[in-house]
């Protein structure tokens, strides 16, 4: 059957996710209804949108379920460990600036045992992408709480119910100095995909705080009915976009995660200052 | 005539001369006294040469920094003393394991803990050995002289290069802290050594070819799309459960220096040849030896020293070829006994071991050691 020469144009292509994964490595290690490959299905779309080599990429991650995403991506990659990506990465990108480096951690690796690498990374401003896997939980090891655990949750070390307030990854992040700061769930994986982008293209530290879910821990230990419950209600119900924020009055903004670019400024880059700076200064003395 | 320059430099400061000698273009630690000033010598001459320096917010990112470094394709170093020796270990492992080179610099000072941080110590050379979990290979290296710690930085670049492992340059504060005239070599007067480098197409490259002792590595970028990981891995790199290939690769890394023994040992020997009482000690101590055994000669007392330049992997061959011909090594340490171990163990029954020891943040004399050494006249 032809097809009209204009409607052929608009035939879309579906997305070739071999062209970034490694099949062979596949199955992936996650359970039914994780977040995380929906986290990597926008990853690899938003990857592909930025049109960069893919020997120019490079995935770095700690230790966690959401670290083992570089064993799967057809990149230069690497699963380090716990809680210390960012400085594996910080390492790789500044040695070879021209490389293009995304670090994929989880709430526990990034903002509890890397807490202090999080906090410099986005004080240099060094140019990396980190996609942090918030699912409130220590999924690896089998549900504990996290540093992003909402107060009053079960997890396997809070029977009575967790009495540590979170953090909030984006919070921490602005206040630290990274110039790109977004957030993103995995129910809304359109945006994420568009995010993420952005996250990339951006010169500087920029730090995309993803929501997704741990139906296997946190959504048991929490009586969620499934997967698609958490989402509903975690990612969907608990979280506004920033566009309609403005909309919205306060009370129905009260304990809601903002979702979208939450904070993007231009300021220097730590390896262009670097060159800029410290290499002409040393070389002119 | 090569232009050799001579100068006067403290330990830390030939560690950085030995570093850029042997192509250190990177650099990433944490301030830590007695070693900081191989921190602050860099900071100031890698950018002159298009090497990068950071310091980052801990020992263990500097570590995790430089390996990151190194796998993206420069030689890289960090350096540190005690306490930050000890969060180093995990990502020591880990470059273990994934084969990454890199020197890592431990200028020890006393402990434990805090401990005193500007005396000197010999307490980390077990913590060089097995401070990180795992069974592992290791290599390091034990200068004694200002000049020696130079070209030992370059022996170390040399042999993490040769190997794709972690080196350590272990040496106490005494010497990091000494002042003494040394000549800076020039091009072509010490070897340099570069890893091996894949030549095959991309996508036959294993990262650990089982092939090859030592597979080549390339650097992220390259066009060589790899996987490197801390998880038991196969020879592509990528984690496995099968027992075999975990046996297989485990076994593997310990050979690859195992094997090479004979390449990485390095002593120094004085009177040994006749000796009836020789004296086994590293670094600042052994230039106390030194002295005790030429002042035991002068008395009549055949005494000998060995001195290795090589504590990792033990100089056993060394060692127990001497244990047979002499009634007596003497062991003296800045600790309560750590090489004296390896040394019994090796000499077993053939002669008496003896250890001197001292833990008050002072030196060990030469009268101590030859104290030590006239009990056998
Ligand atoms: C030094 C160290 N401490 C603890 C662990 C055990 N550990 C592995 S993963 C993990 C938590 C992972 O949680 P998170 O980073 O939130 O990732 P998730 O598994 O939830 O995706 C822990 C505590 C480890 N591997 N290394
Ligand atoms: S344990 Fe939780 S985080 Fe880990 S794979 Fe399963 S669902 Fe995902």
């Amino acid at each position: 059957m032809s097809v009209p020469a204009e409607k052929k144009e608009k035939v879309s292509v579906p997305f070739d996710y071999n062209k970034y994964l490694r099949p062979n490595k596949l199955p992936h290690i996650w359970c039914p209804g994780c977040g995380h490959g929906i986290v990597l299905k926008a990853m690899l779309r938003a990857i592909d949108k930025t049109g960069f080599d893919k020997n120019d990429i490079c995935v770095i991650s700690g230790i966690g379920c959401s670290s083992r995403t570089p064993g799967y991506v057809d990149f230069n990659t690497m699963h380090t460990l716990h809680g210390r990506a960012l400085s594996f990465a910080t390492g790789v990108k500044f040695a070879n600036p021209k490389l293009k480096v995304i670090v994929v951690t989880g709430d526990g690796d990034a903002l509890a045992i890397g807490g202090n690498h999080f906090i410099h990374t986005c004080r240099r401003n060094i140019d990396l992408t980190v996609l942090v896997f918030t699912n409130a939980t220590y999924g690896m090891t089998g549900g504990q709480y996290s540093p992003t655990t909402p107060m009053g949750s079960q997890a396997t070390t809070s029977r009575y119910g967790s009495i540590e307030p979170p953090f909030d990854a984006c919070e921490m992040a602005k206040a630290s100095g990274a110039s790109f700061v977004a957030r993103g769930t995995a129910y809304h994986t359109l945006e994420l995909e568009k995010t993420i982008h952005e996250a990339i293209m951006h010169k500087g530290t920029s730090v995309v705080d993803i929501i997704d879910a741990c139906p296997t821990y946190f959504g048991r230990a929490n009586k969620f009915k499934s997967a698609t419950h958490m989402m509903e209600v975690i990612e969907k119900d608990n979280t506004v976009n920033v566009k309609q924020a403005d909309k919205l009055p306060p009370e129905k903004l009260e304990g809601k995660f903002l979702r979208g670019v939450l904070h993007k400024i231009e300021k220097p880059e730590y390896c262009e200052q670097y060159e800029s700076i410290v290499m002409e200064k040393a070389k002119a003395k | 005539m090569a232009d050799r320059k001579k100068k006067f430099l403290q330990g830390n400061e030939a560690c950085v001369e030995g570093a850029l000698y042997a192509g250190c273009k990177f650099f990433a630690g944490y301030p830590i006294t007695p070693s900081t000033e191989v921190a602050e010598g860099l900071s100031v001459r890698l950018p002159k040469i298009g090497g990068k320096f950071i310091q980052m917010e801990d020992e263990i990112g500097g570590i995790a920094a430089a390996i990151g470094g190194s796998l993206a394709g420069l030689k890289s170093m960090t350096a540190t003393s005690g306490p930050g020796f000890s969060l180093k270990q995990e990502c020591l492992g880990y470059a273990c394991l994934a084969e990454i080179p890199l020197v890592i610099v431990n200028v020890m000072r006393g402990g434990p803990s805090t401990g005193y941080p500007t005396g000197p110590s010999q307490s980390d050379i077990m913590q060089a050995k097995w401070g990180t979990h795992g069974d592992h290979p290791a290599i390091s290296v034990t200068p004694a002289y200002v000049q020696e710690i130079l070209t030992e930085t370059v022996r170390a670049f040399n042999l993490a290069e040769r190997f794709r492992t972690p080196v350590v340059v272990l040496y106490d504060e005494i010497v990091g802290h000494m002042r003494e005239p040394i000549t800076i070599p020039a091009p072509g007067d010490l070897e340099i050594i570069d890893r091996m480098r894949p030549d095959c197409k991309p996508e036959d490259y294993l990262p650990y070819d089982d092939k090859y002792e030592v597979a080549p590595l390339a650097p992220f970028g390259a066009g060589y799309r790899f996987h490197v990981t801390g998880l038991n891995h196969k020879q592509d790199g990528f984690p496995t459960n099968d027992s075999k290939q975990i046996g297989a690769n485990n076994e593997r890394i310990m050979a690859k220096i195992e094997n090479h023994k004979e390449e990485i040992w390095k002593n120094d020997e004085l009177m040994l040849d006749d000796a009836e009482v020789a004296v086994f000690t590293i670094g600042s101590t052994a230039r106390s030896a030194r002295f005790a055994v030429l002042e035991a000669r002068k008395a009549g007392i055949k005494a000998g020293l060995i001195r290795p330049l090589t504590i990792w992997p033990f100089p056993d061959k060394a060692v127990r070829e001497l244990a047979k011909r002499v009634k007596a090594i003497i062991v003296p340490e800045l600790n309560l006994g750590q090489m004296i171990l390896e040394v019994e163990r090796v000499s077993g029954a053939t002669c008496e071991v003896v250890g001197v020891n001292r833990v008050d943040g002072e030196p060990i004399t030469p009268m101590q050691i030859l104290d030590a050494i006239k009990k056998y006249k």
